[in-house]
C-alpha cells in the first residue's frame, strides 16, 4: 500500500490484517541537519533540517519559489479526538505541514485503569490506547512518513497504574516516544507514591531497551499552580528527580527529555520570567534534551491571543535550545482541538523557527546584566529545596508535607500545594517485595531477577520473549461488538468515500462550522443575539465559543459554532472547467505575427501595483516574456487615461487592475471601462481584461469586459486569453 | 513561613553564594542522585501487579489471561516469586507450553500450590 497525494487515505485498508503488522523500526528519530546548512531558493538556512519530499509550505511560500524549509527541532502536534480512525487523516495533514512527532493523549480515566485495554472503543477527552489502535495508527504513520519523506515519531503515555504494561506494548508496537514521570502519577493522578515509583523503574527500563524517547511531566506544575511562574525552582527539582531516577533505571541521557514551558504570559513582562528560567534549566540539564512546550495556562478562547503567546514561547526556544518544539493547538482553551487548529499550531512553530533561523549567530544572551542574577537565583533556590527535602527524609515525606505545586516561589509557601498520603491513593498496598528467588524470564526486566546461571538471554528459559520474536505477541482484535472502529467507520462511510460532503472539525460528518461576526451591541446582548442568528441560519447545537469586547457599548466580536444538519451530494456539484491553455509555442507565434501591444494600469483611487507588475514583467514570467509589448501607466489611473493610451499606442487590449472592491467598485470600474470604450468607438477593436483579488471571470464578464482574472494569475494565462479572444473574433 | 525554616534557608543560600556555577551544578546533581537512589532501590526490590502482567505479556500471554494469572498468583501470595516464574514452573511441571500454563493457572489455581517447596 502506498499513499498518493491526490487520493484520500483508505482507512478500511489500514484496518485490514493488523494481526500480522509489525513495526518497521524501534526508537526515536531526530531530523537530519546538514553541517553546512540547507540551501533553498536564494537562501542558506543555518539551523534547518532536510526538506520534505511532499509538504505544504507557509502561505507566503509562493513568493519564494514554493520552498518549505524545515526547522531543526522535531515538531510535535497532539491529536486525540476520541476516534483514532478519524485522527489518522489529521495526522497526514499535520505531517504535510511539518509535524514529525504525533502525540496521542489518552482518554480521561485511562491512567486509573489497572491493566491494558483492548479493541477500539471511542474515547472522551482523548483516545483509548490499545494495541489495535496503536498498530493501526503506526501502520498509517509508516505510509505517511513514506509520503512526506521523513520518519514520524509516534508518542503516547506510559503513566498511570499500568505503566509497565504500556511500556511493553509500546516497545512491541514501535512507539517512539512516551511521557513517563512517576511524580506526575503521584501529584496529578493521586496514584499511590510507592506503586508509582516501583512501576516506573520497570517502565523506564523497558523504554530504554527500545530507545523510546522519554518526556517528563514537570510542566504540569505550570498549568496547575495558581501562579505558574512562581513554581520555577520546584520545576527544576521535579526535572532533576525524574532525570536522576531515569538514569538509575538505565536510561540514556540523550533519550531523556525535559518537558518545559515558558511559564508566564502577557500582559506580564513574560521575558523577565521565562528567559532566566529557560537559561537556568539548560545550564543544569545540558546533557539532556529539551522538549519545549507552549503555554496553556493562560490561553483562553481567543485563538489569536494564543498564537501570539505561542510565538513568543517559540522565540524563547530559538534563543536558548529546543530539541523538540511542541505545539499547542490555539483552540485548546475552548474545545478539543479541531483539524485545522493542529495545522495552525504547527505553522506557528515552523514560521517562527524558520524566521529566526541562525538567531544565535546574530544575538547573544547577556549574562552580565540582570539575567545572570536571575538565573543564579533560580538555581540556588532549587538547590535549597533539594536540601530541605533531604532534611525532611527524602522524596516521599516531602510529597506528604505538600512541598510540591505550592504557588509560592520557593522558599515561600502558600500552603496550597498538593500533599499526598503515602498510605493512600490509587493502587495503595499493591506492591510486593521480591523474594530472593524472584524471577522474570524475559528481556529488559528491571531490578532483582534470580535467573538461572549460564543463559545467553534472560528469555532463554521460555524460548524467546516478544521483544526477541514479534510473532509471539498475543494480538486481540475487538472485545465489544458495538463500540469499535469498524462500526463507526460504517456510519461515516458516506462522508469519507460515499460522495456526501459535510463540514467536519473532529470526526467525519460531525457537521461543525464556525461563524465569525461583529455585533454592534454590548457583550450580553451580542451573545444572545449571536445564538439566535446561528439558529436562524439553520444551525443546530449553536454555541458562542468566544467573545471579544471591542468597546463596552459599541460592539462585540463573536465566534459561534454550530452544526449543519445536511450534507451536499458531490454528484450535484458543477465544478468550473479549468481553462485549457493553448500550447506556449502557438501563443508566442500569434503574438509575434500580430505584434500585440497592451496598455495597463491600476484604475481608480487604488495604489496596488504588485499583482499587475507580475502579470506584465518578464522577470516575473509576465506577458512580456511571450512577446507582448506593454505600456504601463502606474496606479490610481483614471479610466479615460487608459483608453486614450490604448488609442495612442494602437493597443489591442487594456489590462485594468482593480484591487479595491469596497462598495463593489471593482465591478463599477469594469462596467465604466466597457462603456467608455463604446463611447470612444474602440470597443470592437480593443479587448478589456480585468484583474484583481476579488475579480473572477464570471464577475468580469457580467460587468461587460471580455474576461477576468483573480489572485495568483500568471502572465501566460493573460497571453493565452488574448490569443483566444483574437481567435474567437477571427483575427487570427 | 516559620522563622526557623527561613533561617535555614538563609544559611543554605549564603553557602551557595560562595560557589561557582560549576560547583552549583555538581551540587544540584549530587542532591538529585541522593534523593533518587532509594527510589531506584525500591523499584529494584519490589514488584506490582502491572509489572507482573508486563512480564507475562513479554512471555506472549494475552492481556486478559495475564490479568487472570496475576490475580491468582497474588491470591496464592506468590507475587514475590514472580508471576512469570510461576507460569514457567507450571509449564515445566505439567510439560505444557507457556500459554497453556497461563490458562491452566486461571482455570485451576490449585496448580500454584507447592510450586516452590
Amino acid at each position: 500500500m502506498e499513499l498518493v497525494p491526490n487520493q484520500k487515505l483508505d482507512i478500511e485498508e489500514i484496518m485490514k490484517d493488523l494481526e500480522h503488522y509489525a513495526p518497521r523500526r524501534r526508537g526515536w528519530t531526530w531530523r537530519v541537519k546538514p553541517e553546512d546548512g540547507v540551501k533553498m531558493h536564494k537562501f542558506t538556512f543555518r539551523d534547518c533540517s532536510l526538506p520534505l519530499k511532499n509538504s505544504i509550505g507557509l502561505p507566503a511560500s509562493k513568493y519564494f519559489n514554493h520552498i518549505d524549509p524545515q526547522p531543526g527541532p522535531v515538531i510535535t502536534t497532539e491529536i486525540a479526538s476520541g476516534r483514532f480512525e478519524d485522527d489518522i487523516r489529521r495526522m497526514r495533514m499535520a505531517a504535510w505541514h511539518g509535524a514529525d512527532h504525533i502525540m496521542v493523549i489518552r482518554f480521561t480515566g485511562q491512567s486509573h485503569i489497572d491493566g491494558v485495554l483492548e479493541g477500539t472503543p471511542e474515547g472522551i477527552g482523548g483516545v483509548p490506547i490499545t494495541r489495535k489502535q496503536l498498530r493501526a495508527s503506526r501502520k498509517a504513520l509508516d505510509l505517511i512518513e513514506d509520503e512526506v519523506g521523513r520518519p514520524i515519531n509516534f508518542h503516547s503515555y506510559v503513566s498511570g497504574v499500568a505503566g509497565p504494561e504500556m511500556a511493553v506494548m509500546y516497545s512491541e508496537e514501535g512507539i517512539n516516544g512516551a511521557h513517563q514521570d512517576p511524580q506526575y502519577n503521584v501529584l496529578y493522578r493521586n496514584i499511590n507514591m510507592f506503586r508509582s515509583f516501583v512501576d516506573a523503574g520497570v517502565a523506564k527500563h523497558v523504554m530504554a531497551h527500545s530507545q523510546i524517547f522519554q518526556i517528563d511531566g514537570a510542566h504540569n506544575a505550570n498549568a496547575t499552580a495558581k501562579e505558574g511562574w512562581s513554581v520555577m525552582p520546584e520545576l527544576m527539582v521535579q526535572h532533576g528527580i525524574n532525570c536522576a531516577f531515569s538514569i538509575g533505571c538505565g536510561m540514556r541521557k540523550d533519550l531523556v527529555g525535559l518537558s518545559t514551558v515558558p511559564p508566564n504570559s502577557p500582559p506580564a513582562p513574560k521575558l523577565w520570567f521565562d528567559l532566566p528560567y529557560a537559561v537556568a534549566l539548560r545550564d543544569f540539564f545540558s546533557e539532556f534534551r529539551f522538549r519545549a512546550q507552549q503555554n496553556t495556562r493562560y490561553i483562553e478562547a481567543d485563538i489569536e491571543e494564543a498564537i501570539r503567546t505561542h510565538t513568543i514561547d517559540t522565540l524563547i526556544s530559538a534563543l536558548t535550545k529546543a530539541d523538540i518544539q511542541s505545539t499547542i493547538t490555539p483552540d485548546e482553551g475552548r474545545n478539543l482541538p479541531w483539524h485545522y487548529n493542529n495545522i495552525r499550531g504547527i505553522q506557528t512553530a515552523k514560521q517562527v523557527l524558520v524566521a529566526l533561523d541562525g538567531i544565535k549567530e546574530l544575538v547573544k544572551i547577556d549574562r552580565d546584566g540582570p539575567l545572570g542574577e536571575m538565573v543564579r537565583d533560580l538555581k540556588e533556590r532549587s538547590i535549597c529545596m533539594l536540601e530541605e527535602m533531604i532534611e525532611l527524609g527524602g522524596y516521599f515525606p516531602s510529597v506528604e508535607k505538600g512541598m510540591f505545586v505550592d504557588s509560592g516561589k520557593y522558599p515561600e509557601r502558600n500552603s496550597d500545594g498538593i500533599a499526598r498520603d503515602p498510605q493512600g491513593g490509587v493502587g495503595v498496598g499493591t506492591i510486593v517485595k521480591r523474594d530472593a528467588d524472584y524471577m522474570a524470564p524475559v528481556c529488559a526486566h528491571f531490578g532483582n531477577n534470580a535467573l538461572p546461571k549460564g543463559l545467553n538471554k534472560p528469555c532463554d528459559p521460555i524460548g524467546g520473549c516478544t521483544f526477541c520474536d514479534h510473532s509471539k505477541i498475543a494480538y486481540i482484535d475487538e472485545v465489544d461488538a458495538e463500540d469499535n472502529a469498524n462500526k463507526r467507520l460504517e456510519k461515516t462511510k458516506a462522508f469519507r468515500s460515499g460522495g456526501e460532503i459535510k463540514p467536519e472539525v473532529e470526526w467525519a460528518g460531525d457537521g461543525t462550522v464556525l461563524l465569525q461576526m461583529f455585533l454592534p451591541e454590548s457583550e450580553d446582548y451580542a451573545r444572545v443575539a449571536a445564538e439566535e442568528i446561528g439558529k436562524k441560519m439553520g444551525l443546530t447545537d449553536v454555541e458562542v465559543v468566544n467573545t471579544g469586547m471591542m468597546h463596552p457599548s459599541e460592539g462585540t466580536f463573536l465566534e459561534v459554532k454550530g452544526k449543519v444538519p445536511f450534507s451536499i451530494p458531490k454528484s450535484s456539484l458543477k465544478i468550473p472547467v479549468k481553462e485549457e491553455m493553448l500550447p506556449e509555442a502557438e501563443i508566442r507565434e500569434v503574438i509575434k505575427n500580430k505584434g500585440i501591444r497592451v496598455v495597463a494600469g491600476t484604475v481608480g483611487e487604488d495604489e496596488h501595483s504588485v499583482g499587475l507588475r507580475e502579470i506584465l514583467d518578464i522577470k516575473h514570467g509576465g506577458v512580456e516574456k511571450y512577446g507582448i509589448k506593454y505600456t504601463y501607466l502606474g496606479t490610481s489611473v483614471p479610466l479615460e487615461k487608459l483608453v486614450d493610451a490604448a488609442i495612442e499606442t494602437g493597443a489591442q487590449a487594456i489590462l485594468m487592475s482593480t484591487i479595491i472592491s469596497h462598495n463593489e467598485i471593482h465591478r463599477t470600474n469594469m462596467r465604466k471601462m466597457h462603456e467608455l470604450c463604446i463611447e470612444k468607438g474602440i470597443r470592437d477593436r480593443v479587448f478589456i481584461i480585468g484583474g484583481g483579488t476579488q475579480v473572477t471571470n464570471d464577475i468580469a464578464k457580467s460587468a461587460g469586459v471580455d474576461c477576468g482574472f483573480g489572485r495568483g494569475t500568471k502572465g501566460i494565462q493573460v497571453a493565452d486569453a488574448i490569443v483566444k479572444l483574437m481567435k474567437q473574433k477571427g483575427m487570427v | 513561613m516559620s522563622d526557623l525554616r527561613m533561617d535555614k534557608y538563609e544559611k543554605r543560600r549564603a553557602q551557595l553564594g560562595r560557589m561557582t556555577d560549576e560547583q552549583l551544578k555538581e551540587k544540584f546533581w549530587n542532591l538529585c542522585e541522593k534523593l533518587a537512589e532509594p527510589l531506584v532501590d525500591l523499584s529494584k526490590t519490589h514488584t506490582s501487579p502491572s509489572i507482573e502482567r508486563s512480564v507475562l505479556m513479554r512471555m506472549g500471554i494475552d492481556s486478559f489471561t495475564a490479568a487472570g494469572v496475576v490475580s491468582k498468583v497474588h491470591e496464592a501470595k506468590l507475587l514475590g516469586k514472580g508471576a512469570g516464574h510461576c507460569v514457567l514452573k507450571v509449564s515445566q511441571k505439567f510439560n505444557i507450553d507457556i500459554r497453556n500454563a497461563a490458562t491452566r493457572i486461571t482455570q485451576e489455581p490449585d496448580v500454584l500450590k507447592s510450586l516452590f517447596v
